[in-house]
């Protein structure tokens, strides 16, 4: 589903100082995969280059079968399409209410309006956000936010999820309803890849853990628990 | 086909809903593009008004030719006829020796001695052909079609009349319009340009400080026209309402001005004639607007999305 192979990434004003280095990585489909890491350690960068928000200084990247370094510029927006992303800082459209932010991952792709009137509310539903339909974001909390931000990844059932760090700006109780919505996804069939430094969820949850450090991946476990030293 | 529909009736829908939810930044942004909308109304107006001068002039300028006594009637309605077939002349009058007798009379009304003088020497005035160039900077071709041989044999020794201090102030005029016209044109282009820039900037402005929302659109994976369609519909409204607002101020202050100013120009400015100029023109005026205004907004939106929705090449 995802493969990364002998990937690096230098930021042009950091030459001396790879983001990634000779990063190789494969994730099966249906996977619940966590990144953990330090700030800085490269996992922000890891899942940019998978949404193709930055190009790999070198190596080889392919996911659900597309080969990045084939892939022309006018066939990105075709490629993020297919995947749904969670950001740490929720990334809501401002002046659209929730039912209009959720919706909009339909509209690009051309699903009518009587469809996204059924799919809407019942994936509001999923992420107990019913009756908020017509709240604007800067009238929800933090974690309402963030289950905004997943209702509208996951409304077009992509086959991969990526989570920047969706709790990070959240309390414990909030931080585990949004993981909750993400394991419900993943019993589903999608595959998540979470990035987190919250030992808590990571112990809590024993799925397979990669950790990152200094942009190399320094291991890789199942089932593995996190003691907060990436 | 149908898709296509969905998809436009879409971004016309988002566009307007954008529009009233940023109303803030509509009502500034609208109020800039109504000044300058306004200030090119304005010299608009004020170049017809001066090219209308410029006419009334111009038709007021003719170059006399004054035929001979031996010269027939039929030698007289031949040269006519010529001259009529000359590019450079927009009408031609003729008047044979008694009608010239009487537009001299008419002319001199108040001066009964010269009258007397003139009738009782036995109608000393020559028949007159009197030429009007279609363009003051006509008037020296049409002198020169006029002492060709052929035709200078028709006329009096004194014959045409575009010579002396006729020339000089038939000239003087001719430079004057001329400057005036460029100056017109020039004003006209100058605020035009002013306009185009200001409103670009406006526009740019208000997009920038949307400029997240147009990346968040990228990285859900919304193509180029889906996310610009909305920002085009949203800076055309502008266009569409700053058009109209600039046309109603101007509509007022001309039916304020016929009623406060008594005067009927102001300098070279023929207030009455740009207020009816702008009566007349009404439509065309509203539409001309409108048209600037939707066609700046919309390119303007355009080029400032495009900085933003462009990937990332390293």
């Amino acid at each position: 589903m995802i493969l990364l192979d002998r990937v690096s990434k230098k930021y042009p004003r950091a030459e001396n100082h790879a983001a990634l280095e000779r990063i190789t990585l494969h994730i099966d489909p249906k996977e619940f995969v966590i990144v953990i890491g330090q700030s800085g350690a490269g996992k922000t960068t890891l899942l940019r280059l998978l949404t193709r928000e930055e190009r790999p200084t070198s190596g080889k990247i392919i996911v659900g079968g597309i080969d990045y370094d084939k892939l022309k510029d006018k066939d990105i927006p075709m490629l993020r399409r297919k995947i749904g992303v969670v950001f740490q800082d929720f990334k809501l459209l401002p002046n659209k209410n929730v039912f209009e932010n959720v919706a909009f991952a339909l509209e690009i792709v051309g699903i009518s309006n009587r469809e996204i009137r059924h799919t809407v509310p019942k994936v509001l539903d999923i992420v107990n956000l019913k009756g908020k339909e017509k709240h604007m974001p800067m009238e929800l909390s933090g974690g309402e936010r963030q289950r905004v931000a997943i209702a509208r990844a996951v409304v077009r059932q992509p086959r991969i999820l990526v989570a920047d760090e969706p709790t990070g700006n959240l309390d414990p109780k909030h931080a585990w309803e949004v993981i909750k919505v993400l394991e419900k996804i993943n019993r589903y069939g999608t595959t998540v890849l979470l990035t987190t430094h919250n030992q808590e969820i990571v112990n809590k949850l024993r799925r397979r853990v990669i950790t990152i450090k200094d942009g190399r991946i320094t291991s890789d476990r199942a089932n593995a628990t996190y003691n907060g030293k990436a | 086909m149908k898709q296509r529909l969905i998809t436009l009736s879409r971004i016309v829908h988002t566009g307007t809903v954008n529009f009233i939810r940023n109303a803030t930044l509509a009502v500034a942004a609208i109020a800039v593009m109504v000044v300058t909308l306004t200030i090119v109304l304005f010299s608009v107006i004020t170049n017809a008004t001066f090219e209308n001068t410029i006419k009334q002039i111009t038709n007021k300028i003719s170059v006399s030719v004054y035929l001979s006594d031996s010269t027939t009637d039929a030698q007289a309605k031949q040269l006519v006829a010529r001259l009529k077939q000359q590019p450079e002349v927009s009408r031609v009058v003729y008047l044979d020796k008694q009608q010239a007798l009487q537009a001299f009379v008419d002319s001199n009304g108040s001066n009964t001695n010269l009258q007397v003088a003139a009738t009782e020497a036995g109608n000393p005035i020559p028949a007159t052909i009197n030429v009007y160039p279609r363009n003051l900077n006509e008037v020296q071709e049409i002198k020169d079609y006029l002492v060709k041989p052929d035709n200078k044999k028709l006329q009096t020794p004194e014959s045409p009349s575009y010579n002396g201090d006729r020339k000089e102030a038939i000239d003087n005029i001719t430079h004057a319009t001329n400057v005036l016209r460029k100056i017109g044109i020039v004003t006209v282009a100058v605020f035009a340009v002013i306009c185009a820039l200001i409103i670009f900037n406006t526009i740019q402005m208000a997009i920038f400080n949307r400029r997240s929302e147009i990346q968040i659109m990228r990285l859900l994976g919304a193509s180029t026209s889906y996310i610009r369609g909305p920002f085009v519909v949203e800076s055309a409204i502008y266009g569409l309402l700053s058009a109209v607002f600039s046309v109603l101020i101007v509509n007022s202050v001309f039916l304020a001005s016929s009623n406060a100013l008594q005067a009927s120009s102001l300098g070279l400015l023929d207030i009455h004639y740009a207020n009816e100029y702008f009566g007349d023109h009404f439509w065309e005026l509203l539409t001309m607007q409108i048209a600037i205004g939707i066609i700046i907004g919309t390119v303007s939106s355009v080029i400032a999305t495009r900085r933003y929705l462009k990937f990332k090449s390293k």
